[in-house]
């Protein structure tokens, strides 16, 4: 038995370690929970992209879920994310809005131009200061968002055909079932 | 850069008072030409530093040093608010040299990074039911060494009394310490 010892905490080690990489393969390591989850979303009041006289606050979204989808021109990620969320905005159920973050107008507008325009609505948030409200800290970055203004669903990073149906709908549809 | 720039502005004012008390006009006129030029140079400097705040004095530049340092970049989680230079590491230092501005503490600008980026942005994690662990985990691994060294010190003073026990007969060439 005493000879066995060794191999007996080297083998309880290989299987902390073995243990610890495949937590991490099973989480993203750069995802930080955010503290605003079923938490009323942050006030705001922001520009449209197309028509930047016009403003639109949290107030004005009360009443209809939507998806928040912070997004930018130089986000490479977000160019990954474009064609998910193109194919799937129309069968969602939610609203789709964009949340044009820390770019230029112009640069997002050629973007949308390049790659398609899947939002019913843009807001536009070129400095980055509402963003930080938010808690983001990059793009993409979606926030589900009730009817009474609740976040009740947040993913940092492209949505994949994956995300989407293990998370995202899912997600959706207890909101949903709940609002009824 | 910045440590560069901010030796290079009391120099600057030691030569505009050596010149002074010498007297000699000539030469000091000369010096603050010179140093007319040196300020101007130092403006470059300035400029090119990393985002220079206008800090209102040296004491508020340590506090906010003091802060960004332990604070962490939300995005490269390696990195605290003042190293990093991603933009949201930069959009947050402005935000805690705002908020410094309007006479928040220290203890108001954390809570208000909390509330929005969670715990991660403290490299001082507080004590809660999710860090205990990590807290006290170190002390467990302590006592468990204590434990296994104190179980084996008993048993080889076992051994050690009893080597003439009929047991210890039984096993002829391994006496269990080998390893």
């Amino acid at each position: 038995m005493n000879r066995l010892l060794p191999f007996i905490g080297f083998m309880l080690l290989v299987a902390l370690f073995g243990f610890g990489i495949w937590w991490n393969t099973q989480h993203d390591q750069s995802a930080i929970p955010s503290p605003l989850l079923n938490k009323p979303a942050p006030a705001f009041n922001l520009p449209k992209l197309y028509e930047p006289t016009q403003r639109v606050s949290k107030h004005d979204l009360l009443g209809k879920p939507y998806l928040l989808n912070v997004f930018a021109s130089w986000c490479i990620e977000c160019g990954v994310e474009h064609p998910v969320l193109t194919a799937e905005a129309p069968h969602l159920g939610v609203q789709l809005v964009g949340y044009n973050y820390k770019d230029a107008p112009d640069d997002a507008k050629r973007w949308l131009a390049q790659h398609g325009n899947p939002y019913a609505l843009l807001i536009a948030d070129e400095p980055g200061n509402t963003a930080i409200d938010f808690g983001v800290y990059g793009a993409p970055e979606s926030f589900l968002i009730d009817a009474k203004g609740i976040i009740r669903y947040k993913h940092i990073g492209p949505f994949t055909p994956d995300v989407v149906a293990s998370e995202l709908k899912p997600a959706i549809a207890t909101m949903l079932k709940e609002a009824r | 850069m910045r440590l560069l720039f901010g030796r290079s502005a009391p120099c600057a004012r030691t030569l505009f008072v050596l010149a002074n008390k010498q007297g000699i006009r000539a030469q000091g006129a000369l010096l603050q030409a010179l140093l007319a030029v040196l300020l101007a140079f130092s403006g470059l400097l300035h400029a090119q530093a990393i985002e220079p705040m206008p800090f209102a004095n040296h004491a508020q530049e340590l506090r906010f040093q003091h802060l960004t340092h332990e604070l962490r970049c939300p995005m490269c989680q390696n990195e605290t608010l003042a190293d990093s230079n991603a933009p949201i590491a930069r959009d947050l230092r402005n935000q805690v040299f705002r908020m410094m501005q309007q006479g928040r503490s220290d203890d108001e600008i954390k809570h208000y990074l909390v509330d929005r980026y969670s715990n991660y942005v403290l490299y001082d994690p507080p004590l809660t039911a999710g860090t205990w662990l990590l807290w006290f985990g170190p002390l467990l691994i302590l006592l468990a060494g204590a434990g296994v060294v104190l179980m084996a010190l008993r048993k080889r003073q076992r051994n050690g009394a009893g080597t003439t026990d009929a047991s210890m007969d039984n096993v002829p060439t391994d006496n269990g310490d080998d390893w």
